[in-house]
């Protein structure tokens, strides 16, 4: 019996084996996480939805082409020092090496610029790091996808403008995060003033933002039509407070991005009511593709979220789009390359460099409304430029617009005016995409 | 018994003042240099080069900095990340502005750069101490991180205030791959932290340690207070210039004025803190251990543990960890890594025949 029982183990331990070795093909991405420290609330949120949608695409449809995708997390605390150790920790594992690097931080961004193109891995950076990088034949490997903070400060203004009729003679305060990030629309909001009519007041608060009196009573006395808040944290909330107690409407204040989110707005209360803030994707589990999460995912327990009443939050959806694309990429990238295998960087960088989700591939993948539709090219890196905004009505995040388009053609000026710089400082010649396939 | 000095008698005044009077040591140093050097670069692969070796030498410099200051000289900075900043941007833009200039000079013109700020934020440590001065320091964090974003001058006008380092180049080599960059940041740390022993074994470093035991008795004793300390400033401000030049050079390529914020300055003083004050050596235990313990157990956690804890879990369980393991280390041996380095040498002089 012992015997009988001991050969059948051993067979079954063999048979799955051969099955592992069968099956083999797996796509690895490596996961530069943060869920510790100040900024976890937009990590574990990101990277949650994002490892979400990577099981529902393995659970429902057995991987992409019949390649499970595979991933490892690896801690970044938001340190550029981190992120550097993560990148070239999760570089050469899986099969094929590591196939995307998202760090979620402008300053990893920077800080693995360089290394990428050695490395040969796409660096995909989704509404923020280097703007100037959707000039792709200067930045190959590099893709700030579906919008920039450039095209997004022309869609505020726009955003503005459909309320104000005309903006000649307006007062806008821009109230920044005092960093880098912080300083990415000033040259954009100057040269829209100056071409508009409007003036532009920018002021600073420090990092991290939890104290903004002195801001406030320049705003007052300003007497601005808007406030353009572009926060970052704990920065949020506290100005919708200062702004509550200083008497700003907050129907007036258009918030970033990155102050779109049920984390900006809860803290603040009901002082947060009315605020409105752009995003290139939407709140709310209404969606096919939230809704089958839910139903694949977290119905087998296979969920990330530890609090599942985050599934259909601004930053968790956020996390989606990211799975979404990368997805895609990689049908994209197998389309040319072979399906059934893992795909190198270098492979898959082709597909993020030729993706075309249009409005009808968005419905199919039960998305439509969720995302801006996005086409990339070897010119283009950005794909889309296009953002909805959205409304707190003091319980959740109400769309209160359509996808409106950024200033292309603007903006595309500056970008290549920067990317060239850039060029020219490194000694870059940028590729003839004419050239390219 | 193997750290026995019996018999190493000096004949010169030579012998006697050299920086390792004993064989042992001298031994030992020219083994771990010649491990460094020779045996690394061949054994170690791209992944322990770029992000583990580069940075552990660059925050060993850094820490050497913070350490003659606080450790040597007795003045608490909290300004060490911004003065790192300085000599980065400084370098930056002497290779820039300058055509033809040596990355080694640019470095170096980095480093006085940070030094000359140093001695600038050093003045009010002429009349305030302790954490009053330590306070004075941590306007020069936000300052010079505040300065260096508000003009765009020292970005060269780039829009988001980022850096992105020049080529290295030195005699027509071209230092670009992960062996070469190794290599010369051990080459510059190493150079620069034997000048750093020898400098606290001078009359400039023992002016430091009477002024850092207290000052009056020093002044007594014909020590210039406001000399001595402005050298300390200038010459720890100088290390972390340089080190700040590395980082940006050959750690990470591109930096931004906000990597080096407060919090940066906290662990190149937690280094210090968990080597050991005051001691040269400490600084490369104190930098190994702070940057390479998150890292392992980033490594070993999930592992162990598998599944049983959610990724969030598992990543406050680190902090945790890690947090755990610095409060041991400083009840267990309150001066730091060094000390332990130092018992463990008795121990050897010793052994195996203890009293």
């Amino acid at each position: 019996m012992e015997f009988k029982k001991t050969v059948m183990l051993g067979a079954l331990v063999a048979g799955t084996l051969a099955a592992g070795v069968a099956m083999a093909a797996e796509q690895f991405i490596g996961l530069p996480s943060y869920r510790v420290g100040a900024y976890a609330a937009g990590g574990s949120g990101i990277y949650g939805g994002w490892i979400d949608y990577m099981n529902l695409i393995n659970e429902r449809d057995g991987g992409v082409g019949g390649v499970k995708l595979v991933w490892e997390e690896c801690e970044t605390e938001y340190n550029n020092a981190r992120g550097v150790e993560c990148y070239e920790r999760l570089k050469n594992k899986g099969e094929t090496g590591n196939s995307m690097f998202s760090p979620l931080s402008t300053g990893i961004t920077y800080s693995v610029l360089d290394k990428v193109a050695d490395d040969k891995i796409p660096l995909v950076t989704i509404g923020y790091g280097r703007t100037d990088a959707a000039d792709g034949r200067v930045f190959p490997w590099v893709f700030p996808l579906i919008t920039t903070y450039w095209s997004q400060a022309t869609t505020m203004i726009k955003y503005i403008e459909s309320k104000e009729g005309d903006l000649k003679g307006k007062k806008i305060v821009l109230l920044y995060h005092d960093s880098a990030y912080g300083k990415e629309p000033h040259a954009v909001l100057d040269r829209m003033a100056a071409d508009k009519g409007f003036t532009v007041e920018k002021i600073a608060v420090a990092h991290p933002g939890n104290e903004q009196q002195s801001q406030w009573l320049q705003i007052r006395q300003i007497r601005p039509d808007w406030v353009i808040l572009w926060g970052w944290g704990v920065m949020n909330p506290t100005a919708l407070k200062a702004a509550a107690k200083t008497g700003f409407p907050r129907t007036k204040m258009l918030g970033v991005w990155w102050s779109g989110a049920e984390e900006d707005t809860i803290p603040a209360g009901s002082a947060a009511k009315g605020f409105t803030a752009a995003g290139f994707n939407v709140a709310g589990a209404d969606y096919p593709v939230i809704k089958d999460i839910k139903k694949v995912v977290y119905g087998k327990s296979l969920g990330n979220m530890e609090d599942e009443s985050r599934v259909g939050s601004v930053y968790y959806n956020r996390g989606v789009v990211h799975g979404i694309i990368a997805v895609e990429a990689i049908r994209k990238a197998q389309e040319k390359y072979g399906k059934g295998k893992a795909l190198t960087g270098e492979q898959i960088r082709w597909g993020y460099e030729n993706l075309n989700i249009d409005d009808k591939k968005l419905a199919e993948l039960g998305a439509a409304g969720f995302m801006p539709p996005l086409k990339t090219s070897c010119m283009d890196h950005e794909g889309s430029g296009k953002v909805k905004y959205q409304s707190w009505d003091g319980a959740k995040w109400q769309v209160v617009t359509d996808w409106i388009d950024a200033d292309k053609q603007m903006v595309r000026g500056m970008i290549e005016e920067s990317a060239a710089k850039y060029a020219q400082e490194k000694g870059i010649t940028p590729r003839d995409c004419s050239k390219e396939m | 018994m193997f750290y026995r000095e019996a018999g190493q008698f000096k004949a010169s005044y030579q012998a006697d003042q050299q920086i390792f009077p004993i064989i042992q040591d001298r031994v030992g140093i020219a083994i771990v240099i010649a491990l460094a050097a020779l045996v690394i670069p061949v054994i170690a692969n791209e992944y322990w080069l770029k992000a583990i070796l580069v940075p552990v030498l660059i925050f060993s410099l850094a820490a050497i900095g913070l350490n003659i200051l606080t450790g040597y000289a007795g003045q608490l900075s909290l300004g060490s990340a911004a003065f790192m900043a300085v000599g980065a941007f400084g370098a930056y833009n002497f290779m820039l502005r300058i055509d033809g200039m040596p990355f080694l000079v640019a470095l170096v013109l980095g480093g006085l750069a940070a030094a000359a700020v140093g001695v600038l934020f050093g003045l009010p440590s002429l009349r305030i101490k302790g954490f009053y001065l330590a306070v004075a320091t941590l306007a020069a964090q936000f300052f010079i991180v505040w300065a260096l974003v508000k003009f765009p001058w020292f970005s060269n006008y780039s829009s988001s205030g980022v850096i992105t380092a020049q080529d290295i180049v030195i005699l027509g080599y071209t230092f670009d791959g992960p062996v070469a960059k190794y290599l010369l940041t051990l080459a510059i740390v190493v150079v620069l932290a034997l000048m750093a022993k020898n400098l606290v074994r001078t009359s400039t470093g023992r002016a430091w340690m009477a002024v850092r035991d207290m000052d009056v008795a020093a002044e007594v004793i014909g020590i210039r207070p406001m000399r001595t300390k402005l050298i300390a400033f200038a010459v720890s401000s100088f290390y972390c210039g340089v080190a700040g030049g590395l980082y940006a050079f050959t750690y990470l390529g591109t930096v931004e004025p906000e990597g080096f914020n407060l919090d940066l300055s906290f662990r190149i003083l937690f280094m210090i803190i968990i080597g050991g004050v005051g001691s040269i050596m400490g600084s490369f235990l104190g930098a190994a251990f702070i940057v390479l313990l998150p890292i392992f157990l980033d490594n070993v956690i999930p592992h162990l543990f598998g599944n049983l804890f959610s990724a969030s879990f598992a990543s406050n369980l680190q902090l945790i960890v890690f947090g755990g393991l610095i409060i041991f280390f400083l009840i267990v041996e309150p001066h730091g890594l060094a000390r332990l380095w130092q018992i463990g040498k008795e121990k050897l002089r010793l052994w195996p025949f203890p009293h």
